[in-house]
């Protein structure tokens, strides 16, 4: 274990914080992730709506989350509107705000698509026993659409837990960030703990998004 | 005329430059099992779908009770409630078991009581033979079974009028029998009916009057159903229907 550097793991509060760090990333991806289903299916909806002027917005604001990379729209929230505007906005809640614009704007265009591929025909069927257009999407559209979302945003919901590791670089200490600071710390007494450390933090990853990706494929099996 | 219950009036229907209904006139009286027949792509599903507005009109009128049925009028859901409708492909509610689906309009649009609701559902059920399937999903059904639900599930709105649209067209051969079975019982029992099907002998078992389309008109339109499939009156019909023997 020793070469490994492993052992670094269980000096002092060295665990602990290492899981708080998690807790830190798990926790801005969920926050991101509840609000980004729930704008998502609003914009999705709206995106398959009449309105070309709508369409066209919504797409120019996909284009342009698909084109900035996270980073750049961390630094854009996190120092410059800051400065721009004035406002103090904690390093969380920035983090929150970007993860939020850019998993919005992907779950809006996946949540489009499942609209999209569902046969016009149930649409039909359902106006056809004299539902209003909301009733329409409350109880058949939307419902068929969130099963058929599952596995697509499974994909995005992973993706955007292991993406928050960038919001170390507005100074939040999440848990790559810890990692990286119990290594610096113990770099003369273990210098394997680079190995062992980062080997924990992929173990940590892994745990959180497996149990996800699990649940995704049970979900789609009983919903199929 | 006081027993007149779906009135079209000078029905005009385009898709761009395409004329698929020209100034059509007809009148279902109550009570009356109305079947079109006519070569594919001659409008007959089209017109179906203008009678309860899933397809706009670009002139005529739709009346129910002389109430006009308009796509863009504020009381849209309330008419299509009375005008049932059943599709080729059934289309049933994937995410719902047998019993949500034909549920799901009397209790959250009608509004209506579970208890009450739910006996009507299971008794219809019973009368097409799948209250055992009640909470069966729609994929775990025939084709056949299928159909006969999306029958009582526009049952459940109480209609006073079906649109059955070639409901047969999609089933294997074995399967048409057990659903017409169904439509001739409605029949029996007085349900208006406007039916649009490829089966010869089961539209000449039901129909009260047929019509027969070509290119968006009526042709030839009969109130002896027998007469009208021995001998049609005009030279169209009588080329349609020789497409049958063989």
């Amino acid at each position: 274990m020793q070469s490994l550097g492993i052992d670094v793991l269980f000096k002092g509060r060295n665990l602990l914080r290492l899981l708080g760090g998690l807790w830190v990333a798990v926790r801005i991806s969920l926050i991101s992730v509840a609000l980004s289903i729930v704008l998502g299916l609003l914009i999705g909806v709206l995106m398959t709506g009449k309105s070309p002027v709508l369409r066209g917005v919504f797409r120019l604001y996909l284009e342009t989350v698909r084109i900035l990379p996270q980073m750049v729209l961390l630094f854009i929230v996190y120092f410059g509107t800051t400065r721009l505007f004035g406002w103090n906005l904690s390093a969380e809640v920035s983090a929150v705000f970007v993860f939020t614009f850019w998993g919005a704007a992907e779950m809006g265009d996946l949540v489009r698509g499942a609209i999209l591929s569902i046969p016009s025909i149930q649409r039909e069927s359902a106006q056809a026993l004299g539902m209003t257009p909301r009733q329409v999407y409350g109880y058949v559209i939307l419902p068929q659409t969130v099963r058929r979302l599952i596995p697509l945003s499974i994909n995005l919901i992973t993706r955007m837990i292991k993406t928050t590791s960038l919001v170390m670089m507005i100074g939040m200490v999440e848990v790559l960030k810890v990692a990286q600071q119990i290594i610096e710390a113990n770099r003369r007494t273990s210098p394997n703990a680079a190995f062992g450390l980062f080997a924990v933090v992929f173990l940590l990853y892994f745990a959180i998004c497996w149990p996800i990706s699990r649940l995704a494929g049970y979900l789609e099996k009983r919903w199929a | 005329m006081a027993d007149i219950l779906l009135e079209l009036r000078h029905v005009h229907k385009r898709y761009g430059e395409n004329v698929v209904l020209r100034d059509l006139d007809l009148t279902v009286r109550r009570g009356e099992v109305v079947v079109v027949i006519g070569p594919s792509g001659c409008g007959k599903s089209t017109l179906l779908r203008c009678v309860n507005a899933l397809e706009d009109i670009q002139g005529g009128e739709v009346l129910l009770d002389g109430q006009p049925v308009r796509q863009e009028a504020k009381n849209i859901s309330q008419m299509r409630q009375k005008i049932g409708m059943v599709f080729q492909s059934y289309d049933l509610f994937p995410h719902k078991t047998i019993l949500e689906n034909v549920l799901l309009a009397p209790l959250k649009v009608q509004k209506r009581q579970r208890p009450e609701a739910e006996a009507e559902a299971l008794a219809l059920l019973e009368r097409v033979g799948l209250a055992d399937r009640r909470d069966d999903y729609p994929r775990q059904l025939s084709g056949g079974q299928k159909q006969r639900v999306a029958i009582v599930r526009a049952l459940m709105t109480h209609p006073e009028i079906l649109l059955l649209d070639e409901i047969t067209a999609a089933l294997d051969p074995e399967m048409v029998h057990e659903v017409l079975e169904v439509v001739l019982d409605l029949a029996k029992n007085g349900s208006t009916m406007l039916i649009v099907t490829h089966e010869m002998a089961f539209a000449r078992a039901i129909a009260h009057r047929v019509v027969f389309l070509e290119n968006g008109e009526i042709v030839e339109e009969s109130r002896d159903p027998k007469a009208f499939f021995t001998r049609p009156a005009t030279e169209r019909a009588q080329r349609f229907l020789r497409t049958f023997e063989y």
